[in-house]
């Protein structure tokens, strides 16, 4: 049976990336390379104030003073930052009145992806903001979100038509000091969502941000600002994929929450971008970083994370908790598979009083991949009565794949109780044969356990994203164990 | 139904059943008892395809076909069930999501269309009353937390829901008590027809009383020393394993 | 001029006299070793290693370097007895990094183990030090091992021979005693070889009111199917800075346990490495740590299951108090091919105090996916409930408290496998946690118990 097993290693890892698709689209290219005039370039066409070109300069500066972290448990080739394009935007009416006004070709794309974008074919309730490469395609809904005074656009749209909220709120979680790709993105940044709930608003359908690659040799460097004002609420997604290329594309994206008193956010996201092939060949560098301040007292964040793409994976999508009372959770299931490989886990810093924070991690590795849960828990002095609960299981399909865990506890009072456990395991062979016994064939008996192993997970995504999920899971993995 | 022919077969090198011979047909229930150790598991592991136990001699008809041939989930959608002694945890699996598959794998290979989600879950309302299973279970996941009882129980519900032609029983009495032993014996009866046929593995006279055996045989150090009628078992139960021993010795 | 070019130019300077005192062979490994230091010198904060011990800190003062045995116009039976009745041991006194008492320094039994001094063994036994000596800690592995590799002179030897049985512990006895702030060095090397068992109990005391930092290796090897069981009680003064680097070699089928009880001492840093270095070996490591006032204490544990069918167990526990701190660190690395691998790890620890702080960073590295592999960590404080619960039977809050904490240090102590010294350490631990043992048990000399200003 172990040979058999092995064979369906075989099949599943020539699984073919579902969107690895290329559309062929005329688009507005700046010229390779990073400097000062791009950067202006970028903010001019953008026709931004001069408040944002002088952060993007100060980042850009502050960029070239540092270098590419070196702690993760990642082998990263070196990137030649000269080599990569900043800014490359599909060719389309500066700001699209109806869908009519966009490229057919571009619905057709996110048609493909599952995206419409046209209201009318959505059943579910989304309002998406669609973006490929540097900009944003369409956001849907938006006026009927208006009428709640919810503000969900484009971020060069919220910067044109609501300056004061994205300029007291942009850098206020992630600095544009604090770590080398959150640097460069705070320079470079093209397009991206901004989302501001406002007082009392409970959003009344998921709002959606779908990130899409198509032109090679670009980075993506998108940035999201949500802001929830005080009892307010929002579920939030993210979806991205990127086409088939033999090159590596570097994806430095910075997303920034504010969670104001009484406020909840959920931010699920589903990272599929194209994980290279085989050989380890292409793929994006996913570069990331994510990071909620519960501000108000009561607030509450909660991150999901469904990782099954990406060549590398650097990501610890993280929760401030200032506000007394205020809830972080971090849900994430990683899928690795081939040669991926993937630090990823979080932050929970804990500051004010009752402060709670779980933490569930699944990683799954399969292949020669290599997966690491990397998550940090700190109570401060302040923060009486804080509690942590991390729970980071491994599951390693095949013998020649690494699974890892590298929590990091300070605890700095005496009245908070932090509890960490994980474990490393694989599949039983006793599961499988009862499986197998009950009529169901190896393939779909591992299907059926990884799903359940992420079960708790998986779980938290809203509804349609869920079932998307799931069979992501089964794509990325169907029946890889040895 | 079945027909097993001088098979021996080794669990990690060490030889475990010396030669079995054994017909089971339609409509028969067969038991076989035996002193702890004497190999009845292995033979049932062996019948259902595990992989941890070669063949290395003999031969299994089943329905004319060679069973040893086959995968164990074919083996399985041909027919053959198999009630674990100890049912394994799958954490995260809901025994509805479990179970559904199991079903539908079966469906596809005879050829008829999968359950929807809706008929699946009114099929399976249908089958948990035939064998009074606790409708809280289901909505668990496989196996994970259940009692001893209840997850023997569980093997007869869906042994209930797959409707086997063949059904092999390890132990399913052990560690019952009487009421949940006779909600298993019930289960076994209510499924039991003319086309199906019955293997009971156990270690006690006790569970016979509720599921009429038609063949008892004893099987003593890899080989079946003794075969018989019903009265066996009740012999079995008076005098115990030690006059099986002595005989078996004296063959020897 | 730096701390670490300190220590170049002292090795310069005492070259001469380090050459004198070791067989010509240690002058390479020596030099090698310093060679090794000038690159890296005493690892820094930025190493993720040393993350939370600042060893600069400690490094500062200046010391004088211990290099030759201390003269003793007493017996140190007159300043020092070993307060653990009914134990039977073998008793080794090194003092101040030497070998001292009796006479000859270096023993061979009728059965043919060794024992004595590590610097009389390296005369004696040259091919036989030399085969073990540094081949299991290395000279390069990190700065404080090649320091204590260009100048550690003495430290215990044990030999035991093929299926030869030990059957006294040895208790070897580290103390510090002169008369300035000392930096001392002592390396022992401990060679099982197949079958061999033995016992050994490493205390570490200070006699004198000084500053001292104590940089210490000890090398086990442990051949196929050896035994051995190696307890540690770290009791010294709050101006004591220990800093212990073992390296266990486990060869098939060995076990190995080491049980680490830190009663009390500065900064305290355990750097413990296990190689599992063949099948079915089995690897224990276990810890506990009493801190209060400014007290540090920092365990290191990496196991490195390198081949399959091994087990490990860590378990660690600490009770801070007051302004201490504790760190521990823990890595389970099991190599690609280490399958059926069982590795455990766990750390609990309980802040008595709301200055206390403790940081905890349970690493798993696995490569090979038939394993069992787990690990946990808590922090927290002595349940409320629990408290009540005793309370309203009766039980003072006090007394109720110290039960608790008593219950939760016993996991460890209960791990000794010297009978009498269990108990003692029982007691200890009991006194410790009243408040009662302030300074060092049992010392005759009125230490200043408060920090030294720097």
């Amino acid at each position: 049976m172990a040979n058999k097993k092995d064979e369906v290693i075989r099949e599943v890892t020539q699984n073919e990336y579902k969107y690895g698709f290329f559309t062929d689209i005329e688009t507005d290219t700046l010229p390779k390379g990073l400097n000062e005039d791009i950067i202006r370039l970028i903010s001019a066409k953008k026709e931004e104030p001069e408040w944002l070109l002088e952060f993007r300069l100060k980042s850009f500066g502050q960029w070239k003073k540092m270098s590419m972290p070196h702690w993760a448990h990642l082998k990263i080739p070196g990137i030649d930052y000269q080599d990569i394009i900043y800014y490359s935007a599909p060719r389309q009416k500066a700001s699209p009145e109806s869908l009519d006004d966009i490229d057919p070709e571009l619905r057709e794309t996110f048609d493909k992806l599952g995206i419409p974008l046209d209201e009318q074919k959505h059943l579910t309730g989304v309002a998406v903001d669609a973006i490929m490469d540097s900009v944003s395609v369409k956001t849907t809904f938006s006026e009927t979100l208006a009428e709640l005074g919810i503000i969900f656009c484009s971020f060069s749209e919220a910067v044109k038509n609501h300056p004061d909220l994205v300029r007291k709120y942009l850098g206020s979680v992630v600095p544009y000091t604090d770590n080398y790709f959150a640097a460069l993105n705070s320079a470079v940044f093209s397009d991206g969502s901004f989302c501001y709930i406002p007082r009392g608003v409970r959003c009344p359908m998921e709002l959606s941000t779908y990130f899409r690659i198509n032109a090679a040799n670009t980075g993506q460097f998108e940035r999201t600002l949500l802001v929830a004002d005080d009892e307010s609420y929002v579920s939030y997604l993210e979806g991205c994929t990127a086409p088939m290329r033999d090159e590596n594309q570097l994806h430095a994206a910075v997303v920034e929450i504010v969670a104001l008193e009484k406020a909840e956010v959920k931010y699920s996201t589903v990272q599929n971008w194209y994980p290279g092939n085989k050989e380890g060949k292409g793929g994006i560098f996913n570069f990331v970083t994510k990071r909620g301040i519960c501000k108000g007292n009561d607030s509450k964040i909660s991150w999901t994370q469904v990782e099954t793409g990406s060549a590398i994976t650097w990501k610890y999508p993280s929760c401030i908790l200032k506000g007394h009372n205020s809830i972080g959770e971090f849900f994430s299931v990683a899928v690795t598979n081939n040669h991926q490989q993937a630090d990823t886990g979080t932050k929970m810093i804990h500051i004010g009083r009752n402060t709670r924070s779980t933490i569930i991690s699944k990683g799954i590795s399969a292949g020669k991949s290599q997966n690491s849960y990397r998550g940090l828990v700190r109570i401060l002095k302040n923060a009486k009565n804080a509690r942590n609960f991390s729970q980071c299981d491994s599951l390693l399909l095949g013998n020649k794949c690494g699974a890892h865990t590298f929590p990091y506890i300070e605890t700095d009072n005496s009245s908070a109780i932090v509890e960490h456990e994980a474990t490393t395991s694989k599949i039983s062979e006793d599961q499988i044969f009862y499986c197998n016994q009950r009529g169901i064939d190896t393939e779909k008996a591992i299907g059926l356990i990884v799903n359940g192993y992420a079960r708790e997970v998986l779980n938290k995504l809203p509804m349609e994203f869920a079932v998307e999920a799931q069979k992501l899971l089964q794509i990325s993995l169907e029946g890889s164990v040895g | 139904m079945l027909l097993i022919k001088e098979l021996k077969v080794n669990v990690a090198g060490k030889e475990i059943l010396y030669g079995i011979n054994l017909e089971v047909k339609a409509g028969e229930v067969h038991a076989i008892m035996g002193p702890n150790g004497s190999g009845k598991s292995t033979l049932a592991a062996a019948l259902a395809g595990r992989d941890t136990i070669d063949v290395i001699h003999g031969s299994v008809k089943y329905m004319g076909e060679d069973l040893l041939e086959m995968d164990p989930e074919e083996r399985a959608k041909k027919g053959i069930f198999l009630g674990f002694q100890y049912p394994v945890e799958i954490p995260g699996v809901s025994m509805v999501n479990f179970m559904k598959t199991a079903v539908n794998e079966h469906r596809i290979f005879q050829g008829k269309e999968p359950l929807s989600a809706g008929d699946f879950l009114k099929y399976m309302r249908e089958r948990k009353e035939l064998v009074e299973f606790d409708s809280q279970l289901t909505n668990r996941s496989v196996n994970e937390g259940f009692s001893g009882g209840e997850k023997k129980k569980n093997e007869i519900f869906q042994m209930a829901l797959i409707e086997p032609k063949l059904a092999i029983l390890d132990e399913t009495d052990s560690g019952l008590d009487i009421d949940a032993l006779r909600v298993v014996a019930n289960g076994v009866n209510a499924l039991k027809n003319k086309d199906n046929a019955t293997i009971v593995i156990t270690h006690y006279q006790r569970l016979l009383d509720y599921i009429v055996p038609d063949f008892v045989h004893v099987l003593f150090q890899g080989r079946i020393v003794k075969s018989s009628g019903r009265e066996l078992a009740l012999e079995l139960e008076e005098k115990g394993y030690d006059w099986i021993r002595a005989e078996a010795n004296g063959q020897v | 001029m730096s701390t670490n070019q300190n220590y170049i130019e002292l090795f310069r300077e005492k070259e001469k006299i380090l050459e004198k005192a070791s067989p010509s062979f240690m002058k390479e490994i020596r030099q090698d070793a310093m060679d090794h230091f000038s690159k890296t010198g005493i690892p820094g904060r930025k190493s993720e290693l040393y993350k939370h011990t600042s060893l600069q800190k400690i490094f500062e003062p200046n010391y004088s370097i211990q290099l030759q045995p201390s003269k003793v116009d007493f017996k140190v039976e007159d300043i020092f007895t070993c307060d653990v009745p009914n134990l039977k041991t073998r008793l080794e006194i090194i003092l101040n990094g030497f070998y001292l008492g009796k006479k000859p320094s270096l023993s061979r039994l009728d059965n043919g183990i060794i024992i004595g001094s590590l610097s009389e063994a390296l005369r004696q036994y040259p091919d036989l030090v030399k085969e073990y000596l540094t081949k299991h800690a290395g000279t390069r592995s990190d700065g404080l091992v090649s320091l204590n590799t260009a100048f550690a002179l003495d430290g215990l030897f044990i030999y035991v021979p093929k299926g030869q049985v030990m059957d006294d512990a040895v208790q070897v006895v580290h103390l510090a005693m002169t008369g300035l702030d000392t930096l001392l060095h002592y390396r022992n090397l401990f060679i099982m070889e197949d079958n061999a068992s033995a016992k050994v109990i490493v205390c570490d005391h200070t006699l004198s009111p000084f500053r001292f930092l104590t940089n210490s290796v000890t090398e086990i090897y442990a051949g196929p199917g050896a035994r051995l069981n190696y307890s540690r009680v770290q009791n010294e003064h709050l101006n004591s800075n220990l800093l212990t680097n073992l390296f266990i070699h486990q060869e098939k089928d060995s076990q190995v346990i080491s049980n680490t009880i830190t009663l009390h001492s500065g900064t305290v840093r355990n750097n413990t490495h296990v190689l599992l270095n063949a099948e079915d070996c089995d690897s224990q490591v276990y810890g506990l740590s009493l801190a209060d006032r400014s007290q540090h204490i920092d365990n290191y544990v990496n196991i490195d299951h390198a081949k399959p069918n091994c087990t490990s167990t860590q378990l660690f526990k600490g009770i801070l108090d007051e302004q201490s701190t504790g760190v521990f660190n823990g890595r389970i690395l099991v190599r690609p091919d280490a399958q059926k691998t069982i590795a455990y790890q766990t750390n609990n620890n309980i802040l008595m105090s709301d200055e206390a702080k403790m940081n905890t960073k349970p690493q798993l590295e696995i490569y090979a996916d038939d394993v069992q592999c787990s690990h946990g960590a808590t922090t927290g404080q002595l349940d409320e409930n629990a408290l009540f619960y005793m309370q309203s039977r009766g039980i003072p809050r006090k007394e109720a408290r110290l039960l608790m904490l008593y219950a939760f240090a016993h996991e460890v102590i209960d791990k000794i496998e010297v009978a009498p010294l269990k108990n003692r350490i029982n007691g200890l631990v009991d006194k410790r946690l009243r408040g009662e043992l302030s300074r060092c048990n049992n010392c005759s000399m009125a230490c200043r118990d408060t920090p030294l200003p720097i």
